[in-house]
């Protein structure tokens, strides 16, 4: 996943053009090299600024309650019920509306569509796997700090197949608003599949990115919030939903 | 992808610590969840059934491991619950001897060899049992022999007027016979249940050293590998994350769900260019299908072929190191989608090899009745999309069931029959070797 993976931001420049927003972030990973090196690598990104780290769930949970950040970098797996514990604990504690809840960003090295989607179903705002590179992690960061949806190719992939495959077990009852995706939002859940960029994606549909935008964080909701078997029988295996 | 695990219900176990006769009825009400008064209702009204109910208490207390519980029933409890198991017995021969006419000698010396059984088994029974005199243990274990003893010579003696066609010795060895089975029957259950324990045992163990001796011959091979050639990042780079991948596939896959799928070709095929050539390779994949038979499967290695070669041309030709691969599987066509952000072409002057690819990728595809459309800007990447509509018209169900017509009707579709022989067996020996390493790595 090198190139240009996620777009910079380009929609959010009206006021502070000159001065870019500064972003905090908290680090959560079990592995204290790992730690370091996604440390090392935000310190070169200008805007951002790395307040705080934790490698275990319970650290994890007080060290973000206390510190506040704008952004928390979510390991997936864990020892003691991983990233999911992490965003229940915290937005038990701060409350989901609050000003100052922090945005999740999952970053795993997880294969498993299950961890993913349970992850995002309790509450991250994206996923990223460890293998970006730093300015592509920043420009993420940057993304959902501003209130977008990250997709990565994988995430978008496992979304798609869990809205359009079909389940064996007998659906309950859909709302269509939310349990299913409009052709625009299918349309523009394959191309991040296929790896486009936001920006490629308004070029392709002869859409704005702001437009795009919406549609992945309505995308994102929907995989939230859905009732479908996919994802709450994946929701239902790490006992959230 | 699809797991169905949910909290698993708590395994049917007796109670040890707190049993009154044997803990099933005990077992069952915490199982499931409901009072153990009602449970041994239930066992009493069984019993009157022609004593269903003590023979299901039988079965059980064979089946059922015990529990790990240690607290001991309350007096109260056990009074009651031994008046129950009176009534149970009682209740059992009243309406036995009422209802069925059953001859009291044989019902009540039951009820003696049952009581002279349990007395036994229990004494048997318990794996961590509270230290008790040896002096009331044996007691127990020779008054259940005696009953039980006791019961048999009764049913045999008695029944020496009804059983008239059966000789009294063959009579008596058989009750013999039961008598041995039903006083040993907590020994057998013992030799069996350690046999498990130790197969079980055994089992983990070899699963132990499987995932020794694999992470030996994959990933500490690969680290050793990574630091001689530490100097050459690239080199390290491919080795990391072809290792990576056979990793993720060996701890994520499940080769029963894969083997032989379109995805998992389409897969294989990322993984080889990647290797190949030192690229990465994005490979998502949305659905997934099985061929119905060799012909359709003749038609997805095509398309697993074709990917190959997109994937091969823009590793050569495009000068980026990445790749995105996309395979969408629906109801009626199947995508696939292999785009580079490299430096592209202008189709209007492309030189001759790369007119080769682009003929041979559609050549490739038409012939078994796909499409292909290559769209490039130069500068902004190349992008390839093939388009295989599923089941060639006839649906997929349809054309197993009626193999010949269907068999005729394809080998018409396909005029070019000769030559596409030497490519799809190509392609076919390429998707069968995805299977033979998943065994390997397994």
């Amino acid at each position: 996943m090198t190139g240009e993976q996620f777009p910079t931001s380009t929609s959010h420049t009206d006021a502070e053009a000159d001065a870019p927003p500064m972003y905090t972030v908290f680090l959560v990973d079990d592995h204290a090299v790992f730690r370091s090196g996604v440390r090392a690598e935000l310190a070169d990104e200008a805007g951002l600024r790395v307040i705080g780290e934790a490698g275990t769930v319970g650290e994890a949970i007080d060290g973000i309650v206390a510190a506040r950040p704008d952004v928390v970098l979510l390991d997936v797996h864990m020892p003691a019920g991983g990233g999911v514990a992490v965003l229940r604990g915290v937005l038990d504690r701060v409350g989901p509306d609050s000003e100052r809840t922090p945005v999740f960003l999952a970053l795993s090295v997880s294969d498993a569509a299950e961890d993913v989607i349970a992850t995002i179903r309790a509450g991250a705002r994206g996923y990223v796997t460890k293998t970006i590179d730093g300015s592509e992690l920043a420009d993420a960061v940057r993304r959902v700090a501003e209130g977008d949806a990250v997709f990565s190719p994988r995430l978008a992939g496992f979304v798609l197949d869990s809205f359009t495959g079909k389940s064996t077990a007998p659906e309950p009852p859909l709302d269509p608003e939310l349990d299913s995706l409009t052709r625009r939002e299918l349309e523009v859940l394959r191309l991040l599949a296929r790896g486009y960029t936001y920006r490629e994606i308004a070029e392709e549909l002869f859409i704005s990115i702001k437009t795009v935008e919406t549609h992945a964080s309505n995308v994102l909701r929907k995989t939230q919030q859905s009732n479908r078997n996919a994802l709450t029988r994946w929701a239902a295996t790490r006992h959230i939903g | 992808m699809t797991r169905t695990e949910v909290e698993p219900v708590p395994r049917l176990v007796r109670r040890d610590g707190g049993r009154v006769i044997a803990g099933v009825a005990g077992g069952i009400a915490d199982h499931l969840g409901v009072d153990v008064f009602r449970v041994r209702i239930v066992f009493v009204v069984l019993a009157a059934l022609a004593g269903a109910g003590v023979a299901a208490y039988g079965l059980l207390w064979f089946f059922c491991p015990p529990g790990k519980d240690t607290e001991p029933p309350a007096p109260g409890e056990r009074r009651q619950s031994l008046g129950l198991a009176v009534l149970g017995l009682v209740a059992m021969s009243v309406v036995g001897f009422a209802a069925s006419g059953t001859p009291a000698e044989y019902l009540v010396p039951f009820v003696f060899v049952a009581i002279g059984a349990s007395l036994v088994w229990r004494e048997f029974d318990s794996s961590h049992r509270t230290p008790r005199t040896p002096l009331l243990t044996w007691t127990r274990l020779v008054g259940g022999v005696v009953l039980v003893v006791g019961g048999l010579v009764v049913i045999v003696v008695a029944g020496d007027r009804s059983f008239g066609g059966l000789n009294t010795t063959i009579l008596a060895v058989v009750a013999t016979l039961i008598g041995v089975v039903l006083l040993t029957v907590p020994l057998w259950m013992r030799m069996w249940r350690t046999l498990n324990e130790e197969r079980a045992a055994r089992i983990r163990n070899a699963e132990r050293e499987e995932i020794a001796s694999h992470l030996h011959d994959s990933v500490l091979q690969t680290l050793a590998l990574i630091q001689k050639k530490a100097h050459r990042p690239e080199e390290v780079a491919r080795l990391a994350r072809s290792q990576e991948r056979e990793l993720r596939a060996w701890l994520f896959g499940d080769p029963a769900q894969q083997r032989g799928s379109l995805a998992a070709a389409i897969r294989s095929v990322g993984a080889e260019v990647e290797d190949a050539y030192g690229i990465e390779v994005e490979v998502i994949t949305v659905g997934d299908l099985r061929p119905s038979d060799a012909r359709d499967a003749k038609r997805w290695s095509a398309l697993a072929g074709a990917t190959r070669e997109a994937l091969v041309n823009a590793a050569k030709h495009s000068g980026e190191r990445s790749v995105d691969v996309y395979c969408e599987v629906t109801d009626e066509q199947v995508e696939v989608y292999v785009r580079d952000r490299g430096k592209g072409f202008d189709p209007e002057l492309v030189d001759e090899d790369r007119q080769g690819i682009d003929k041979s990728i559609r050549a490739r595809m038409e012939r078994v009745g796909g499409r292909s459309r290559i769209t490039s800007t130069p500068g902004r990447g190349t992008n390839v999309a093939l388009t295989m509509p599923r089941g060639d018209g006839v649906p997929v169900e349809e054309s197993s069931a009626y193999e010949t017509p269907a068999e005729g009707a394809r080998a018409a579709d396909v005029p070019a029959g000769t030559g596409e022989d030497g490519p799809g067996t190509a392609e076919q020996s390429q998707a069968d070797r995805q299977p033979a390493d998943n065994r390997k790595v397994r």
